[in-house]
């Protein structure tokens, strides 16, 4: 079924008797040419790409849970292509572009809102920072523009300027930045390839990987072993466990970002808005939400929530960046599970094990990425070859001390980010 | 209509408020919602989507309807439940999204096109043409959404947070919270009660049940006046429990001042409580549950239990013709409390076919079910489908509508935990052990009688004291009803028409039913396809119901289908609260040098350094621009003297036989070689092989250093410094402190610097005595300071470091004479050009991502001893010679404007990112030079000296030719340094 | 959540740093390989349950702490002075 305004128009005049499921629950076959572990945006888009670009249709998506269950659908929906280092910048920039096209291509409304996003500076070193990395994003074709305080007052006068310990000094503004509707991102993926003939098995939970030789052979499920020579890990909160099962040791640690959506309110915030001194971002949904976020926890966990003192610290950087959003009210907190690597950005490559590929350390900024992801990982998983846009995401730099892309430049080793 | 006689406001307290500009009276102890009922006044609100005309559903915080704007200019606040709003004079409240008014709203036309607008249409549409989405449809959409508005005003109002702790928590003062805490408590535990209503009883002052021979409400003040006696105890009325957090860790928000007309007297309107609980007793009660037929939204509709609550509690006949709709017994106690004062009841229907409705003399359809109601603004009647099927109609309008009771699990689910189903009440319960701590107690256990709500609270509170390792004691338990609960389950009146689950958001069985037909079947996928759950009562009111539709529309039991998560909070809490005291200045705290209020005085802007602030430059009358009193500043440490307080470095005072170990261990260089009463420059590198902080260090006494860190890094060196004694070298003999703000220390830099240091020393200096990087006590007028010749211009300088109390004095002491020597204190601004121009770095160097290797100083890391970092900033990767390399960067032309952050390219090349081939980092105007000058990173770069490559800053559209150079630019040989 | 510091008794989370994995404690020696130190800065078992990590006692008495810790659940199984388990590690080589 084709999605339009006109099918909703026919669907409301004769009772929406006719819609039909985005997608089938099909069962599992006995062996498929590739399987992707995980039904999360990655993977969902991942599956997708194969079926699109290399045409790979027999394949499955095996999910543990529910479709769009993980970071996808518990995120802060922003996207953007605002990164200052090589490596990142192209793979972001690559993500922006097919973002931009994506309901189109997808059939499917991911309301993906080019709003823009503005980071705010504090100091003359910020603000150098900011240049910087501004100059990345033109130099890769991206849009960038320095404001001065004056821009950013008058673009955002609700911001307090006068009484303020740290004071804006300034902002970089990417136009083309923006937020999309998170759920319908997993879902318009997940419509399009099961349309294409990829099965999506939910509550199929993988519990071993089938390695012979070093060659991977499939793998054992909840709903019984499924049997493919090539098999793709992208399992974003499960990527130390899954990569055990093929005797991987990763370096990632996960970590719980909270973020918060308060009651809905009339329009008031027209951008994606990040604080330079606080790790505080914010925008507002369609619906009318405040959607916030900011700094991880800082602890391990794989429990999806978090704690006072960093919900805390968030609302505190809003109330000192805003304080008009004082009387909003939240409503719901949730937290997200991060693979957080040492530097701070992904990993896309293959693995010792011929067949096996892993796609995973996307720590907070898995969201935007999900396009480009699974683009560049259908296109390793179909052709053995890194796509061009993701070459840096090596496994071995941390190793060998290339690449490393530490973007937040705090450091590359764990938890400092 | 208000019931003569009944209810618990105060009479004697008249109250006037306005509702959308009209005034109304109602009592001291009225909400909104009751006074408006009371008045006559149904219609509260609309809804999100599809602009229904809405009245109250309940009587409580979960309310979903009767949503309101309160206050006005900066004190307005959106979305407060009118069923929670305690009136007072001068209370202003107006209704919300509706245009141009609640009664006459544009937007209600949405009702109209429901059928386009069912379950997730807009994923659907809205794609052509692209460029439409950003221009026209989201605008529309957003504008359309929303439900108050914030005032756009900063906050003007007064919030804080505190922190509380007790051995027990308990939270709900209904029936089994008072039993529970009065357990405890007369055990001798710290307890807390919270309750989120003003008045303590729970649903004891909302029903007619009596307990000890008295009104219930009356025995529940009788404890509550009794716990409030007792010193263990802390009463906290209007406070909710928002959230469950790790260790007995508990959110909770108190409404302070909000029920006070005037915000004077300096008491904050809220209050964010962290609590910390050794033992929890969760007593919040259970929420009714409505049930879906059609139209059963209408103003007039509500719960079978806040009709009771109205007319109990607050006295007020919630219609004048109210039928009771519900599927078991709990609900025919509204009938007969609406008998008891008089009230016509027009019908029972009980959907059971065996119901009997005792003590009740009207009329009864059992087996029947309402299956729609009429009347847009104000239900005007209902049609009921008997038992024989057939249809009949009542004109009522009110109607209390009970689906049975769902416990309020929600607490306990904060920690990831499960509910259980329970088959016998047809509701979820708390799975036992689900918050480490926390039992549940009551209604919320799924115990509904007032009987077994007051045993189990005191079980739970002699639990609790077992649990603190405190005797137990022997309770009364007063005598109550103890009538049983029967319940079949009626989740949704089959029919045709829209019947509501998710009031507010506008979600319908069929809306549910048709994600379930296109494959959201799992509950997440439901409730995200329809926005169930989603609103401002989070699911309260409709989200069990809701699963059992889903349940029954993919053939699923309902635990099989399960529930979506609890999160907190539990109730909404503005950001000001959770916020409480950052706005402003409050977010970090603010750190002050000992110069600080002297360099105010002097004019200096001071900029944000880090937690401290530093002076930017010290204006004089006549300059115009900052630049100008920077190259005067410059002048005066290139010609005479110039002062500068650097007392926010981190200084680290280390001692002990192994001190001199741990310094080679976390330097890149050698310490222990290092001669008493001498100074070194020290690099530091994290274990990943980076440049994690540089400084210098002297060497006090034979084990004694005091080690020098930047601004930036103090907090993060100290602790490095601590994680290497502690974790990695426990066996080493030193300890170490922070002395930062012990000592004032000031730079005294210029040719001049000698004579002033000596103008200040009690025993003057020469050059002998103190050669460059020498470094040893000093007194001045008697007091104990210290002294090293150190420079971070490349000048003949010195640091001179007094304790801090003398600190102030000192400045003004070397401002003074500096002056008069012809020089003057300098500001960051001077400081950062003095270092460009010999090459010395900053954190805009060694920025996190930066190796020995790329700032010239590989050559620092020891091959003769381990250090940290070591061994990773040998990697490959990490000394390649394609990395980009400190360099000096000069103008080919003399006048242009170099910019940090500005990308350098090889001359000729498109200036695109696989061109990159480095970055600027630091610039400045030298004076001396007469041009600007930079430090900068670029690939092979100390091969490529004197090449002309190309600087493009795009974001501030300069581009120029720049030539590669050494990083020191002025005195090459160091010859001033040593003067 | 709430941590036990062995020296100033149980305190607010807010109070301390956090590290992570108390592998970093292990620091290669003088031979050790490159696999070893791959291992000791960069490679994580980062399990879903119990683990060791080390926190810091930052805003209290500033000492180092073994925590064990379940990541699932949050709770804190035992906590020992980061000093005293480095020493014990040592003596048992």
């Amino acid at each position: 079924m084709r999605f339009s305004g006109l099918r909703v128009l026919r669907e409301g005049l004769t009772g929406n008797k006719g819609w039909t499921p985005h997608w089938r629950d099909p069962e599992p076959k006995a062996e498929y040419d590739a399987i992707i572990i995980g039904g999360g945006g990655h993977g969902l888009s991942t599956a997708y790409y194969l079926a699109k670009n290399h045409g790979m249709t027999n394949i499955a998506v095996l999910e543990k849970g529910y479709l769009g269950g993980g970071n996808v659908g518990r995120n802060t929906t922003i996207v953007r292509a605002n990164y200052g280092l090589e490596g990142n910048s192209q793979f972001y920039s690559h993500s922006l572009k097919l973002w931009e096209g994506l309901e189109q291509d997808l059939n499917y409304n991911a309301m993906m809102s080019q709003r823009g996003v503005l980071m705010l500076c504090h100091s003359d070193g910020q603000r150098d920072a900011f240049a910087r990395r501004g100059n990345m994003m033109a130099a890769q074709g991206d849009d960038a523009e320095l404001l001065n305080v004056d821009q950013v007052r008058h673009l955002l006068p609700y911001l307090d300027f006068d009484n303020t310990r740290f004071p804006i000094y300034g902002g970089l503004l990417h136009r083309r930045g923006g937020t999309a509707r998170h759920d319908a991102v997993a879902w318009g993926y997940a419509r399009g390839a099961d349309q294409r003939g990829v099965d999506l098995i939910q509550q199929c939970e993988v519990t071993g990987i089938d390695i012979e030789q070093g060659v991977v052979m499939g793998v054992q499920t909840t709903r019984g072993p499924i049997r493919a020579r090539k098999v793709g890990m992208v399992v974003a909160g499960r990527s130390s466990q899954v990569a055990a099962m093929a005797g991987m040791r990763l370096p990632v640690e996960s970590h719980v970002l909270q973020a918060f959506v308060t009651e809905g309110i009339k329009p008031v915030i027209d951008h994606v808005i990040s604080f330079g001194m606080g790790h505080f971002y914010i925008s507002q949904s369609d619906k009318g939400g405040l959607v916030f976020g900011g700094d991880l926890d800082f602890y391990a966990s794989y429990a999806a929530r978090g704690n006072i003192p960093m919900m805390e610290h968030v609302m505190e950087a809003g109330m000192t960046l805003m304080p008009m959003i004082g009387k909003a009210k939240v409503l719901r907190s949730w937290g997200g599970i991060m693979d957080m690597t040492p530097d701070g950005s992904p990993i896309i490559d293959k693995t010792q094990t011929e067949g096996l590929f892993l796609n995973c350390g996307w720590c907070y900024g898995g969201f935007k990425a999900v396009p480009a992801s699974g683009d560049a990982f259908a296109h390793l998983i179909a052709t053995g070859e890194p796509h061009e846009a993701a070459a840096a995401y090596r496994l071995d730099r941390f190793r060998s001390g290339y690449g490393l892309m530490d973007e937040e430049a705090t450091g590359s080793q764990h938890n400092l980010h | 209509m208000r019931i003569s006689g009944k209810g618990m406001v105060d009479r004697s307290k008249p109250v006037t408020f306005r509702f959308d500009g009209v005034p109304y009276g109602g009592f001291a102890g009225d909400t909104v919602a009751s006074a408006l009922l009371a008045n006559g006044v149904t219609l509260m609100g609309r809804s999100f989507k599809y602009h229904r005309p809405r009245g109250v559903l309940s009587a409580g915080s979960e309310e979903p309807n009767a949503l309101i704007t309160v206050g006005t200019g900066a004190q307005q606040e959106p979305n407060v439940r009118a069923t929670q709003v305690e009136i007072h004079d001068g209370l202003s409240a107006r209704s919300q999204n509706a245009w141009p008014t609640l009664d006459f709203d544009v937007m209600a036309v949405n009702d109209l096109a429901a059928p386009f607008l069912g379950a997730g249409f807009y994923y659907k549409t809205f794609m052509w043409p692209r460029r439409f989405w950003e221009s026209i449809y989201e605008p529309v959409i957003r504008k359309a959404a929303g439900l108050g508005a914030l005032s756009g005003q900063s906050n003007g109002d007064t919030y804080e947070k505190a922190f509380g702790f007790c051995d027990l928590l308990v939270i709900g003062a209904g029936p089994a919270g008072l039993m529970a805490a009065l357990t405890a408590a007369q055990g001798g535990a710290d307890v807390i009660l919270a309750d989120e209503d003003s008045l303590m009883g729970g649903r004891l002052n909302a029903d007619s049940a009596g307990v000890a021979e008295q009104a219930g409400s009356d025995w529940a003040a009788s404890i509550v006046a009794q716990l409030a006696a007792m010193e263990n105890v802390r009463l906290m009325p209007r406070t909710t429990v928002t959230g469950v957090y790790d260790g007995g860790t508990f959110g909770a928000l108190e409404r302070v001042n909000q029920h006070h007309g005037a915000r004077s007297g300096g008491a904050a309107l809220e209050c964010f409580w962290r609590i910390t609980a050794r033992r929890s007793v969760l007593a919040a009660g259970a929420i009714e549950r409505p049930v879906a037929f059609r139209n059963n939204d209408r103003p007039g509709i509500m719960t079978a239990g806040a009709v009771r609550a109205y007319v109990n509690r607050w006295g007020v006949a919630p219609g004048k013709r109210v039928a009771v709709f519900c599927n078991n017994d709990d609900a025919h106690q509204t009938a007969r409390d609406l008998e008891a004062v008089g009230l016509h009841v027009v019908a029972v229907i009980d959907s059971r076919a065996d119901a009997v409705v005792e003590d009740f003399d009207g009329q009864v359809f059992a087996g029947a079910q309402v299956c729609n109601a009429g009347g847009r603004k104000a239900l005007e009647s209902i049609t009921l489908r008997t038992a024989g099927g057939r249809e009949e109609t009542l004109q009522v309008d009110c109607l209390a509508m009970s689906g049975g009771w769902n416990p309020t699990v929600n607490l306990t689910c904060h920690l990831n935990g499960r509910p259980a189903w329970r088959e016998d009440i047809h509701a979820f319960v708390p799975t036992e052990g689900a918050v480490p701590g926390m039992a549940a107690a009551g209604a919320c256990a799924g115990v509904f009688s007032t009987a077994g709500c007051l045993a189990d609270g005191v079980k739970a509170g002699k639990a609790a004291l077992q649990a603190l390792g405190r005797k137990p004691v022997d309770v009364d338990l007063p005598a109550a009803e103890d009538a049983p609960y029967r319940i079949a389950p009626l989740w949704a009146v089959a029919g045709g028409g829209r019947a509501w689950l998710d009031f507010q958001n506008d979600v319908t069985v069929k809306d549910v039913s048709q994600a379930a037909v296109e494959n959201f079947k799992s509950v997440e996928h439901m409730k995200r396809y329809t926005t169930q759950g989603m609103a401002t009562d989070q699911g309260k009111n409709s989200n069990v119901a809701a699963l059992a539709v889903l349940a029954d529309a993919t053939g699923r039991g309902i635990p099989e289908t399960g529930t979506t998560t609890f999160r907190p909070p539990y109730v909404p809490v503005a950001i000001a609260a959770l916020g409480a005291g950052s706005q402003g200045h409050g977010f970090a705290p603010e750190r002050w040098t000992t110069s600080h209020f002297r360099s105010v005085e002097m004019g200096a802007p001071m900029i944000e350094a880090g937690l401290w602030y530093r002076p930017s430059y010290f204006p004089r009358a006549g300059e115009q621009t900052w630049r100008e009193s920077c190259d005067r500043e410059v002048g005066y440490v290139r010609n005479s003297v110039g002062v500068c307080d650097v007392s926010t470095l981190g200084k680290i005072d280390i001692q002990g036989p192994d001190a001199a170990k741990l310094l080679d261990f976390v330097y890149t260089n050698m310490f222990s070689t290092l001669k008493v009463g001498r100074v070194r420059y020290g690099l530091m590198l994290r274990e990943d092989g980076h440049v994690m902080d540089d400084g210098t260090c002297a060497r006090l006494g034979a084990q004694h250093y005091l080690m020098t860190t930047t601004t930036a890094a103090a907090g993060a060196v100290m602790r490095h410094l601590e994680f290497v004694t502690q974790c990695l070298r426990p066996d080493w003999q030193v300890t170490f402190t922070s002395v930062t703000e012990q000592w004032a220390q000031f730079a005294i830099a210029g040719p001049q610097a000698r004579v002033l240091v000596n103008e200040v020393l009690d025993v003057p200096i020469d050059g002998e005595s103190w050669p460059f990087m020498a470094c040893g006590a000093v007194t001045l007028g008697g007091i104990g300071g210290r002294l090293f010749r150190i420079s971070f211009s490349g000048e003949h300088a010195y640091e001179l470091a007094v304790p801090a109390r003398f600190g102030a004095a000192l400045f003004d002491e070397l401002a003074k004479r500096s002056q008069a020597l012809g020089g003057g204190p300098y500001g960051m601004e001077a400081l950062n050009v003095l270092r460009i121009e010999k090459g010395f770095i900053t954190h805009a160097e060694i920025e996190g991502r930066t190796t020995a290797f790329d700032v010239g100083m590989g050559r620092m890391i020891s091959a003769k001893k381990d250090c940290i970092g070591k061994t990773m900033a040998a990697r490959p990767g990490l000394v390649d010679v394609n990395r980009p390399q400190m360099v000096g960067l000069k103008p080919v032309d003399a006048q242009a404007k170099l910019t940090a952050g500005a990308h350098l390219f090889d001359a000729g090349v498109e200036t695109i990112r696989e061109n990159y081939q480095g970055h600027v980092s630091s610039v400045g105007y030298s004076p001396d030079l007469g041009r600007m000058i930079g430090l900068g990173f670029v690939r092979r770069g100390p091969e490529r000296m004197g090449e002309v490559i190309h600087l493009v800053d795009r974001m501030r559209g300069v581009e120029t030719e720049v030539e590669i150079c050494g990083t020191v630019f002025l005195d090459p040989e160091g010859e001033r340094v040593r003067g | 959540m709430r941590i036990e510091c062995p020296i100033c008794g149980e305190r607010d989370r807010r109070e301390f740093y956090y590290q992570g994995a108390a592998v970093m404690l292990a620091r290669p020696g003088d031979a050790a390989t490159e696999a070893e130190w791959q291992s000791y800065l960069h490679l994580r078992e980062n399990p879903a349950g119990r683990t060791d990590e080390l926190w810091q006692h930052e805003a209290g008495c500033r000492a180092w702490v073994v925590v064990t810790r379940d990541t699932t659940t949050h709770v804190i199984a035992t906590v020992r002075l980061a000093t005293d388990v480095a020493q014990t590690r040592e003596a048992t080589g």
